[in-house]
């Protein structure tokens, strides 16, 4: 995925096998994504599991307004929240499925995916058996 | 605190009034409170008012009369109308008024809403990947609730053909034509598992309620409901809401629960006292997951209480008598009043075809919004 931009900076690491990036708080609690502005104040950047189990899903079946930037002609698309053990649940894209393969707890991997002609975000996709 | 009654209940239609304003649809509604009440608006001490999305509303007393009251604005998101009540509720509490209005209207453009990620305090990657719909989280938390709780699409379904069911006998509904299970279930999907007619839409209409001291009331020899608790709460820590891109693994509480245990609380009863409900009802899911976030069954067994009709305008308790958001349409500012008005009506005996039978004696409502808030109102007769 090398010619695509990465839709935001710092949303994921810039390595082999990228992660997303969110942030540890003092008190211990991990967050997604890493705060803005002030509330970055004492919050450390943390690298978030690549694994995770599907915590709930839906299918995007009609065109957002904006600010939604997809490409045309519009697709549905799959997202969901997957449960990263004992750290955070994420809100994320699903790909390299169909709605009917999801299942409640099923496990979910992480992988950078293609989101128009020019960039790419982050989602999870049913890990590989 | 002194009581508080609404003496005075007024409502524009709901739906689409093509060439008047969002305001004007206010000041429509106030006219026809006051009327109700029998007051003039010189009468009126105290005003509370907002919308979302069609300007503010202390500039009514152009139209109104510059009487020179205080006019507060509410801009509060889904609970605009909410805190726009409880506010008129606790000024003539205090003792500071005798009479006091709380109005909430709104005008929103047709098809789902469009939050600027920006205004909720989140990047903008949110909005632009498409994760930033508010129809989005319905489903997302229905959905869950479903696989935990065994909640089924045709449950689902019964929400909303109770609703058009019940819209039809609503004069301010918006949709008022029934619609069968089987249309329901196979219309086209908006986000999996909630089809387009689970949905409301995005609408326009407005509310008026006036509010009035025990001795006003008296006064006026006035067809008075009390208002035996208004209660508005955000979010707590672990909850699950609308427009979040991460949920703490640690599963907390939820507005709506803190929100109807403050109002029970105040008012000194328990769901079992209930005898007529309107909750929020975004889509059939919000309506299943609300009975029991409010405390009237255990999660789980709305599978049943539909099944058997018990939320039906004849069953143990009505839910969403005039067909709620679904049947109504939701402009933001007015919603959660209207869901008051009904109460009102409800209570007086008033609400002709989708009348609850047998005097209906506590009466309950519940508005749930973004950014994860909650109000609920108790009103006893």
């Amino acid at each position: 995925m090398a010619q695509l931009e990465p839709i935001a900076e710092n949303l994921w690491t810039n390595e082999a096998e990228p992660a997303l990036i969110g942030g540890r708080l003092p008190s211990g609690k991990i967050v997604f994504p890493y705060p803005s502005g002030d509330a970055a104040e004492g919050v450390e950047p943390y690298r978030l599991s690549r694994k995770g189990t599907l915590w709930s899903w839906t299918r995007q079946d009609f065109q957002p307004k904006e600010p939604y930037e997809g490409p045309e002609p519009f697709q549905p698309y799959l997202l969901g929240y997957v449960e990263l053990p004992g750290e955070v649940i994420v809100e994320t894209r699903i790909v390299d499925c169909v709605l009917e393969d999801l299942k409640l707890g099923m496990p979910m991997e992480f992988v950078v995916a293609p989101f128009d002609a020019t960039r790419s975000t982050y989602a999870f996709r049913p890990e590989k058996a | 605190m002194e009581d508080v009654y609404i003496i005075g209940a007024g409502i524009h239609p709901f739906g689409r009034t093509d060439g008047r304003s969002g305001r004007d649809q206010g000041v429509y509604a106030v006219r026809q409170a006051m009327a109700d009440a029998g007051i003039e608006w010189t009468d009126v001490g105290c005003a509370y008012g907002g919308s979302a999305a069609a300007g503010s509303a202390d500039i009514m007393v152009n139209e109104l009369g510059l009487t020179g009251l205080p006019f507060i604005n509410v801009a509060n998101g889904c609970a605009t109308g909410g805190s726009a009540l409880a506010s008129a509720r606790n000024a003539i509490a205090a003792g500071e008024f005798d009479v006091a209005l709380a109005v909430g209207f709104d005008k929103h453009p047709r098809g789902a809403f469009n939050a600027k990620p920006r205004e909720y305090g989140l990047p903008e990657w949110y909005g632009q990947t498409g994760m930033m719909l508010t129809t989005q989280f319905f489903a997302l938390k229905i959905q869950r609730y479903m696989q935990l709780y065994g909640i089924s699409r045709e449950t689902l379904g019964r929400v909303a053909e109770k609703a058009f069911r019940n819209g039809v006998h609503a004069d301010h509904a918006w949709r008022r034509s029934p619609v069968d299970l089987e249309t329901i279930l196979n219309a086209p999907m908006v986000n999996d598992p909630l089809t387009k007619y689970m949905f409301c839409a995005p609408a326009e209409g407005a509310v008026a309620l006036i509010l009035a001291s025990g001795k006003k009331v008296r006064e006026l020899g006035a067809d008075a409901v009390k208002i035996a608790s208004v209660a508005v709460r955000t979010r707590p820590p672990g909850s699950f809401e609308v427009f979040a891109p991460s949920v703490d693994i640690e599963n907390g509480g939820k507005p709506t629960i803190l929100a109807s245990k403050a109002a029970f609380e105040q008012a000194g009863i328990g769901p079992e006292d209930i005898s007529v409900a309107q909750l929020q009802d975004t889509e059939s899911g919000a309506e299943i997951m609300h009975m029991a976030e409010n405390g009237f069954c255990k999660d789980g067994d709305q599978e049943q209480w539909l099944r058997e009709g018990r939320t039906e305008i004849t069953g143990k308790l009505p839910v969403n008598t005039d067909g709620g958001c679904l049947a109504c349409g939701e402009p933001i500012g007015a919603s959660g009043l209207r869901q008051v008005y009904e109460n009102t009506v409800q209570l007086r005996g008033r609400g002709g075809g989708r009348q609850v039978p047998g005097s209906p004696k506590a009466a309950y409502s519940h508005v749930y919004g973004a950014p994860g808030l909650s109000g609920v109102c108790i009103l006893e007769r």
